[in-house]
């Protein structure tokens, strides 16, 4: 072992080893296996009522372009839940990132002759924006105490306002983009059919779940959600971690704005909204608590498809558009009270 | 020889509260102080100083002669100084392994965390070495589950596996059993025995008494005096701890 374990020195060492048994195993997995039974269950229910739309693979390749949007930004937010803390901003971060895109785009025209190289830039402005947001979120949530709910609420106004006035409130068109390398990167289809936007989802949720279970940053947001005096006493810097995790929700929701825009080709000032309770709707549904210290990148992950699925759902399953609201709600409520249920007996 | 840790002059206003005024103390080298006074009188405040919790508003800092200045807590953990807390300082919806490197955690060679290592090492700490045998005491259970016995041991184990050479115990027998306060007390003596140091802050003067080379009793915020356990009968410690709250003075 190394030089750290002389503590105690172990006497007739057995080595540990896990047991495995199933009341456990899912009493410890409660939360992740509860959403699991939702998602499978709902989609039995989906199959079952409206079998030519969800037995055909056209409505699957549907959902994979469109739920990565909001998807993409709920696995950084499902980090800033977990350590006790909440964003609202980024649905503005989202449009902004946007801004600085193409304020780059048009910066080089004279001095940079290649399209595809324009917009490789722009893009990675657009993060570079998207990340510096996001750290400014988080310092002025940690140095100035600030609760992140109110302070997020006044960025929410704060860059949406900065997003209208850079812009003038106009929307253009990004056609350009169409013929770039970054754009069949972004949102090609593979083999004409597989969505690009749920590869980078699905690396970025793989990536999430690193950091959150197998890094000392995902360790200490956890601990930080939890108790964070502990934390503290215990030597972690709850202030940089807290701010780190803001600038990831920042860098993705710009990469998420540059993906969704790229999808039309085109600019929306309002880009992103209609994405703020959709997102964190996917954060909760997953299992995730208000309280911090709880929630996993499996559970935002199924929470988005269920909440991605519902509208196109309802539709298919034979009721009119009205209902889609009615629907989110009563499943959002009964996966809460089931979470809230399940955390209870979790030993 | 060189104290182990000394503060000299050291004092810590919160704002117009004046906690701590130009206190002097010692820690020497394999001595057990046992740290006495009231509520509010400053010592966990006393106690977060030598952590790194708090910095001092004036006055200085040394370990084993050395002035260290701006003490964090990651580099009083450093220099040895390990605390069991009052409030235990633990995440109650995390795992026990989780607990046990909570600020420390082991990485492998990618600088990801060591999950498989820390669960072994809990394991063999708790289980093993601490002798928590009870089913509901492992690596993946929920410290929240635990009882006030176990929470102290996990506070314990912490201080004991990363090789402090500075414990410094908070009330660590508030909440215990008998049982399990006769088990903290021989702890205590068996850090004297390792040839460590130790800083002990009870409410229970018999329990300071048994244990501490040396008491040092603090009242509002000042250093009232100091006994040599030895020279001191623990009736006659008794009568002065009741004067020093009545009357602020030792005589």
């Amino acid at each position: 072992m190394s030089s750290q374990t002389k503590g105690i020195t172990s006497e007739a060492s057995q080595p540990y080893k896990e047991t495995f048994s199933l009341g456990k195993f899912i009493r410890t997995n409660g939360a992740q296996l509860g959403i699991l039974g939702v998602f499978f269950g709902l989609w039995i229910v989906f199959i079952v009522s409206a079998p030519n739309t969800f037995l055909s693979s056209r409505i699957y390749f549907a959902f994979m372009s469109t739920i990565p949007f909001f998807a993409i930004m709920a696995i950084p937010l499902t980090m800033v839940v977990i350590a006790g803390e909440m964003d609202l901003s980024f649905p503005s971060i989202m449009a902004m990132g946007m801004v600085a895109f193409s304020f780059a785009y048009n910066a080089t025209e004279t001095s940079i002759e290649s399209v595809s190289m324009r917009v490789i830039l722009a893009f990675v402005v657009a993060l570079l924006a998207g990340a510096i947001i996001g750290g400014l979120n988080g310092l002025i949530i940690v140095k100035f105490g600030i609760p992140s709910l109110v302070a997020t609420i006044g960025t929410q106004f704060f860059w949406r306002g900065a997003v209208l006035v850079l812009t003038q409130g106009a929307n253009y068109t990004l056609s350009y983009i169409k013929e770039t390398f970054l754009y069949s990167v972004l949102v090609g289809k593979i083999g004409g059919y597989f969505p690009m936007q749920m590869v980078w989802l699905i690396v970025i949720a793989i990536l999430g779940w690193v950091l959150l279970n197998r890094h000392k940053f995902g360790a200490h947001i956890y601990l930080i959600g939890d108790n964070a005096q502990s934390a503290q006493l215990m030597g972690v810097n709850t202030g940089r971690t807290r701010i780190q995790a803001f600038i990831l929700v920042g860098l993705l929701s710009a990469f998420a704005g540059v993906v969704a825009s790229f999808h039309v080709a085109y600019f929306w000032p309002s880009l992103g909204e209609g994405l703020l309770l959709r997102t964190l709707a996917s954060v909760f549904l997953g299992g995730t608590s208000v309280f911090g210290g709880v929630g996993t990148i499996l559970g935002t992950f199924l929470g988005a498809f269920i909440i991605g699925a519902i509208e196109a759902a309802t539709v298919a399953v034979g009721l009119t558009g009205f209902w889609t609201q009615l629907i989110y709600g009563l499943i959002i409520v009964l996966s809460v009270i089931m979470h809230t249920y399940l955390g209870k007996r979790a030993g | 020889m060189d104290y182990r840790l000394e503060l000299r002059n050291v004092s810590k206003s919160f704002g117009e509260v004046q906690a701590l005024e130009d206190v002097n103390f010692q820690l020497g080298q394999n001595e057990v102080v046992g740290l006495l006074g009231d509520n509010g009188a400053g010592k966990s405040t006393l106690i977060k100083i030598l952590t790194g919790y708090y910095q001092p508003t004036s006055g200085e800092i040394l370990f084993n002669g050395q002035k260290v200045d701006h003490l964090t807590v990651p580099k009083a953990r450093q220099l040895g100084v390990e605390t069991v807390y009052q409030e235990r300082a633990l995440a109650e919806l995390q795992t026990l392994w989780r607990n046990i490197f909570l600020g420390r955690e082991l990485k492998n060679k990618w600088g990801l965390l060591d999950v498989q290592r820390m669960k072994e090492e809990t394991y063999r700490l708790m289980n093993q070495s601490m002798g928590f045998t009870s089913s509901a005491v492992d690596p993946n259970s929920r410290v929240g589950t635990f009882s006030g016995g176990e929470k102290q041991g996990v506070a314990i184990v912490r201080a004991l596996y990363f090789d402090a050479e500075i414990i410094i115990l908070d009330e660590p027998t508030m909440g215990l059993s008998l049982k399990e306060t006769a088990k903290m007390v021989n702890f205590v003596l068996g850090i004297k025995k390792a040839g460590k140091s130790a800083i002990f802050i009870d409410h229970n003067v018999l329990h300071v008494y048994n244990v501490a080379d040396r008491v040092v009793v603090i009242d509002r915020g000042r250093i009232a005096g100091e006994f040599m356990t030895n020279n001191i009968t623990l009736d006659k410690l008794m009568d002065k701890m009741i004067r020093v709250a009545e009357t602020s003075s030792l005589d």
